[in-house]
């Protein structure tokens, strides 16, 4: 089992390594939409610093969002997912496998690039570490949840805004939670609390979501 | 005693029964509605603080009550209709998905109409008010799902884990919009804070909340024959009933 998980982990990573350009528009896409922001509302340092959490936050949450129509859409194209399906590795597996490896290329490199956009923000400096470790927590949660609207919309026709009605709703607890630690953290307050949450989201994430997720596939490739 | 449970999940059974059943829900949610309102409107005294304008919680707070309790009837038709994999439970779902985005949406404006007036402005980032707003995208979300969808079996099915997946999140999403506001602004204006409401006002209340389910019933119920006659257009007993109709 565990060799599936790895080689399905491998396979999507070498596939993401050969079509590097739909990694980087992701990531493209989350820093220009965060470079819009001081645009948008004018280059105060005092209001860029109160917003940046919120917009980093939900920056991600778009971004996230967007790489989540390719999880399975070439796999279910090409028939691979089919086979998926029929192998005797419990789907569940599979699908964690998919997931990670979502994560390391569309939710990574967003954690990783983060920090830099924050100090466009000015946001201080103890809190960046608190923004990653925020983030770090907090976009597995996206894909997990992410891959549920991704596995139902599969093949339907307007997926991709259909899968934003769907996943954006419940991706809100995670945004409140996410951009509330660096928000605590700016106050001065404790940040255990939200740190501790964000990762109870996680485990409850990772043990139900691949569940509904492998449900939602099998339902869509009927 | 042998007991056919699954008689009415057949769609061609329970067409005729819910039309016998809905005008009876209608009729006690026409007169449950009549005698709430006259309670709420005639009957419960004026509120020291609030003045006449608290009078549009006898609206408000059922509706609220019954968007989220139609969520839930909702999530357990969807997942009946998953597990048992009968089709008039997928039916059911989809016919209560739009009374409770109804019901939803009643709540949240009748709730800034109150809210003008009481805190003086029409909205509030309120713990309620939000959660209560994100139910409602979750209802345009399993609607809008359902309605991509052409074959209506994957709509019902793709729906279920939808709803399931909702309903585990409502929850998490109430409490972590809960502890957002009060790490944000303290203790801000909330809802249920009524101090020791008066026994009519409480009276009124109940009845109007008993006429919005009697509504929901009889709503769900006349929206799922519409369904059923969509789904089974090609059965002979559909054909035989549109043809008593003309």
């Amino acid at each position: 089992m565990l060799t599936a998980l790895r080689c399905v982990i491998y396979r999507d990573l070498l596939l993401a390594v050969r079509r590097r350009a739909d990694v980087a528009t992701a990531l493209l896409f989350f820093v220009i939409v965060v470079s819009l922001f001081p645009l948008g509302v004018g280059p105060e340092a005092n209001l860029l610093r109160t917003i940046a959490p919120g917009v980093i936050w939900v920056a991600a949450l778009l971004a996230s969002m967007l790489s989540l129509g390719r999880m399975f859409s070439a796999d279910h194209a090409d028939g691979t997912l089919e086979q998926m399906l029929l192998s005797a590795t419990p789907l569940g597996v599979i699908v964690v496998a998919k997931v990670i490896a979502h994560w390391l290329v569309a939710g990574l490199p967003l954690v990783l690039i983060a920090p830099v956009l924050a100090l466009q923000f000015d946001l201080p400096q103890p809190l960046l570490g608190v923004l990653t470790l925020s983030l770090l927590l907090g976009t597995p949660v996206l894909s997990l949840v992410g891959a549920i609207g991704a596995a139902l919309t599969l093949g339907l026709r307007g997926g991709g805004v259909l899968v934003s009605l769907l996943v954006l709703p419940l991706y809100v607890p995670v945004l409140i939670i996410g951009a509330g630690t660096v928000d605590m953290a700016a106050a001065g307050l404790g940040v255990e609390a939200h740190f501790l949450l964000l990762a109870a989201f996680l485990v409850f994430a990772g043990v139900f979501a691949p569940w509904a997720i492998a449900a939602a596939l099998r339902i869509s490739a009927e | 005693m042998n007991v056919n449970w699954f008689k009415y999940s057949s769609p061609q059974t329970f067409f005729p029964l819910a039309g016998a059943l809905a005008p009876w829900f209608l009729s006690a949610a026409l007169l449950l509605g009549a005698v709430g309102l006259y309670l709420g409107f005639f009957v419960a005294p004026t509120d020291a603080q609030q003045g006449e304008a608290y009078r549009i919680i006898f609206i408000h707070v059922p509706a609220a009550w019954m968007s989220m309790f139609l969520y839930v009837v909702m999530a357990f038709w969807a997942g009946v209709g998953l597990v048992l994999n009968t089709r008039l439970s997928g039916m059911m779902a989809s016919a209560v998905a739009p009374t409770g985005a109804l019901f939803s949406f009643i709540a949240l404006w009748t709730g800034s109409l109150r809210g003008k007036p009481t805190w003086g402005t029409w909205w509030v980032w309120d713990a309620r008010l939000t959660s209560e707003l994100i139910l409602l995208f979750l209802y345009f979300g399993f609607m809008a799902l359902q309605a991509a969808i052409d074959d209506p079996r994957r709509a019902d099915k793709a729906g279920a884990v939808l709803a399931l997946v909702g309903v585990i999140n409502v929850p998490i999403i109430y409490f972590s919009v809960q502890w957002w506001n009060t790490l944000h602004q303290g203790a801000s204006v909330s809802l249920k804070s009524a101090p020791t409401m008066a026994a009519t006002m409480f009276a009124g209340m109940i009845v109007m909340a008993l006429g919005f389910w009697m509504y929901s019933i009889a709503a769900a119920l006349l929206r799922v024959r519409c369904i059923i006659l969509e789904r089974e257009r090609h059965a002979d007993w559909v054909a035989q009933y549109v043809r008593t109709l003309k």
